[in-house]
């Protein structure tokens, strides 16, 4: 009998910890012969924490949002037999979410123990690239991955067996590879997952790609922020040395020896950029390299250097273990394989989910992901991140495929979906994206520097009520304009935000602008509280709790807000136990 | 030497001199390294004196104009002392859906500070962050390493509150 108990960031962050420790006192205490250990993400982090009972027939029980007392019930309940009883046992409706989908990248995540390497063994881990080494030239490793239709996790989609290919034609013998594991997105927790829950796929999947392009040198650059992502890699790599997977001539066939190592990232969202990504390797600020040179030529230290993203590395053993056919008949045309996406924002059922591509984004959001929160209406779907566009309504049946997302305007990005809702406002969304953006912009050029900037202060004014007429146009003109003449992604994608929403929801930007009203209530500027005299019964909690005294009245008559003192902050709003007070 | 806080070179003296040399000695010879180094130092003090930069400059010869270059690059490194508890606050994108705003609101308002500062008392330092990862969770604070999630301005104020009261 095994407990095992989910410990992802997040679920740690529910408590998963606490739980781990009161389920061991328990079973000490019982007596009972029941083994616990630890995995990572499984990806349903809206039920987190989540322990899994193995019972001696191998027959699984998930419970979830395990609390101390409900970790102390499941040993008992475990203990008496029943199991079955037990208020916390996952229900059918979130089993199947987890059916729906199909998993190649995260296929061990929340399966099995990531600090233990026999569990990635069991489960036909370091098979791939034995294959490789003992059966396989580099030439058809690259082919099986070009037989896969495998692109580029990361962003931009490139085909990952034209990067491998271009960096193994590359001249010289010195060459590196490098994995970004710098993860940006502001929301975004895919590759974070498979670091946490499953580190031997990266490391198996960049030995596979060194081997193809023949880098004998490996770097994993990880952002700082993911200090037990960087914990369970050194784990993991000091195991893969020890089982000679690591700095260790493979399988004794005298062909090929690979070294990795980690380095942190200091916090800045354009090392993400991959030119950006070496300057900062290098021990520099990071700001981009014009291309070409391309990393394939010219990368680490001058030398040729392929980058690829978290996910599509981790792809990359289940490829060459399964045959790229295998990977190729999962998905659409184009768009071969599944994807992560982090589900977050005003959805029920946040977490990450892995879909086969093509896959409509209504079933993703209310197939998989239960639908809106409070079951208020879906308004817009932001998908890239600060680099992406928001996808309206109207869209949420288009397949999720490259040339698809990308026709509306947005991007596939690295799987960011934030699901907003009627009362979110487009504008302070377009806003917060280029406010991040813009204060993420590293200086170089002038367009994205002070473009952005000029963007935000007009987006500031326009939530603020001073918006004008010719404001929407303008923030057209400057947006296309910082798109097409800034050095790097960042700035090339930076308007994006702003231009989907102008695109979709003008009606809203006008409103602002024309009506000085905020439409979705958000823009604390242009609202307005006015006290319904009907249903005010004069007990001037209202009155009390205003922080500037704009509100008067005597005691059991109908009180009034002075607008001209009013600051909007909503103090009475929410005080108000007769409903009076409403907001416009 | 003690009385001016300076050493026999004329420079303000860097604590711990033994342990940022064997920081630097760790790194000798490796190119490429600044941030790591200046990753470790942040560890060792938990930010960058500007004493520490200029004799990392003095023992590694690499021109205190990039080193400071660098370090203001990155969000990561601090010039100045934290206070006791490091309030994390998450503005990624999910938080900021969920109202992280009015949380920020709060914080400032209870602790009589803005983003990036540290209050009189050294108590609390308030910074911003992309995403704790804990997105379903939202909106996420961090202090001191634990993760207070699904706050509410009032929620956030008795947190605060509470490891006020432990202090005193
Ligand atoms: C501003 C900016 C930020 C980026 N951030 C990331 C990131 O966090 N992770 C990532 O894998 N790729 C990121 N990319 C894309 C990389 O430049 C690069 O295309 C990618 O790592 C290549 O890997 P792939 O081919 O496997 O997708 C970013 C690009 C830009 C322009
Ligand atoms: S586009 Fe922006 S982030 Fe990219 S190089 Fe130019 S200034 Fe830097
Ligand atoms: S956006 Fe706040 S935790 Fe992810």
């Amino acid at each position: 009998m095994k407990l095992i108990v989910g410990q992802g960031s997040c679920g740690i962050a529910a408590g998963a910890s606490k739980a781990y420790k009161i389920l061991e006192e328990e079973i000490k205490n019982s007596g009972a012969n029941i083994k616990l250990g630890s995995t990572g993400c499984i990806g349903m982090c809206y039920l987190e924490p989540i322990v899994d009972f193995i019972d001696d027939d191998g027959k699984k029980t998930t419970f979830v949002k395990v609390d101390e007392e409900i970790a102390k019930q499941i040993v008992k309940d475990i203990v008496a037999s029943k199991v079955d009883s037990n208020e916390n046992v996952i229900s059918d409706e979130d089993k199947e979410a987890l059916a729906k989908q199909k998993r190649i990248s995260l296929r061990n995540c929340g399966i099995i123990d990531p600090e233990n390497i026999d569990e990635y063994i069991e489960s036909g881990g370091y098979k791939a690239i034995e294959r490789c080494i003992k059966e396989m030239t580099p030439e058809e490793v690259i082919e099986e991955v070009k037989v896969s239709g495998l692109r580029g996790r990361g962003g931009a989609g490139f085909p990952t067996w034209f990067k491998f290919n271009a960096a193994r034609q590359s001249p010289g013998t010195e060459k590196y590879l490098v994995c970004n594991a710098d993860e940006g997105d502001p929301g975004a927790f895919m590759d974070r997952s498979v670091l946490e829950g499953d580190p031997h796929a990266l490391i198996e999947g960049m030995i596979i790609a060194g081997y193809a392009i023949g880098a004998s040198e490996g770097i994993i650059y990880v952002r700082a922020e993911y200090p037990l992502a960087i914990k369970r890699l050194n784990i993991a790599m000091a195991q893969a040395e020890e089982r000679g997977y690591l700095n260790k001539d493979l399988f004794g066939e005298g062909k090929f020896k690979f070294s990795l190592r980690i380095k942190a990232g200091a916090g800045a969202f354009v090392c993400g950029e991959e030119t950006a990504l070496l300057e900062s390797l290098e021990g520099n600020r990071g700001t981009p390299r014009p291309k070409p040179p391309f990393p394939a030529q010219k990368g680490y230290w001058g030398k040729p250097t392929n980058i690829n993203n978290v996910e599509t590395f981790a792809n990359v053993p289940f490829i060459l273990a399964n045959g790229g056919d295998a990977f190729a008949a999962v998905g659409t045309e184009d768009s071969k394989g599944t994807k992560v996406f982090a589900l977050a924002g005003k959805i029920k059922k946040g977490g990450l989910v892995e879909v086969p591509m093509g896959m409509t984004i209504r079933e993703i959001i209310f197939g998989i992901g239960g639908g809106i929160a409070e079951d208020k209406g879906f308004k817009a779907v932001q998908m890239g991140g600060p680099s992406g566009g928001c996808i309206p309504a109207e869209f949420l049946d288009i397949p999720v495929d490259y040339a698809s997302i990308t026709k509306t305007g947005a991007i596939m990005g690295s799987g960011g979906m934030v699901v907003m809702d009627e009362t979110t406002c487009m504008v302070d969304m377009a806003k917060f994206f280029l406010d991040f953006t813009c204060k993420e912009s590293c200086g170089k050029c002038t367009p994205c520097r002070e473009g952005t900037k000029r963007m935000l202060e007009m987006l500031e004014k326009i939530t603020e009520g001073k918006g004008e007429p010719g404001d929407i146009e303008k923030l057209e003109e400057l947006g296309k304009f910082i798109n097409s003449a800034s050095l790097c992604g960042l700035g090339q994608t930076a308007s994006n935000p702003v231009l989907t929403t102008i695109r979709y929801f003008r009606d809203e930007y006008e409103a602002h602008i024309n009506d000085k009203k905020c439409p979705a209530k958000q823009c604390k500027a242009l609202l307005t509280y006015t006290i319904d005299p009907e249903k005010c019964t004069g007990c001037t909690i209202c009155a009390r709790n205003c922080p500037v005294e704009a509100i008067t009245g005597t005691l059991k008559e109908p009180h009034k807000i002075n607008p001209d003192i009013c600051i909007k902050c909503g103090k009475c709003y929410e005080v108000c136990r007769f409903g009076a007070v409403s907001v416009e | 030497m003690a009385c001016c806080g300076c050493n026999d070179n004329g420079n303000v003296a860097v604590k711990d001199v033994d342990k940022l040399d064997q920081i630097l000695s760790k790194y000798e010879g490796v190119k490429g390294s600044l941030i790591s180094i200046l990753q470790d130092v942040q560890g060792l003090y938990e930010y960058l004196p500007i004493e520490a930069l200029n004799y990392i400059s003095e023992v590694t010869g690499i021109k205190l104009a990039k080193i400071y270059g660098v370090a203001t690059f990155y969000t990561q490194f601090r010039l100045d002392p934290v206070g006791k508890h490091v309030i994390l606050l998450c503005q990624g994108t999910a938080c900021h859906v969920n109202g992280s705003k009015a949380i920020e609101e709060a914080i400032c308002e209870e602790l009589e500070i803005s983003e990036g500062e540290t209050t009189k008392d050294g108590l609390f330092t308030l910074t911003n962050v992309a995403c704790l990862g804990c997105c379903s969770l939202s909106p996420v604070m961090m202090i001191d390493g634990e993760v207070h999630g699904k706050l509410t301005p009032k929620k956030t104020k008795e947190i605060l509150k509470a490891i006020k009261a432990e202090e005193e």
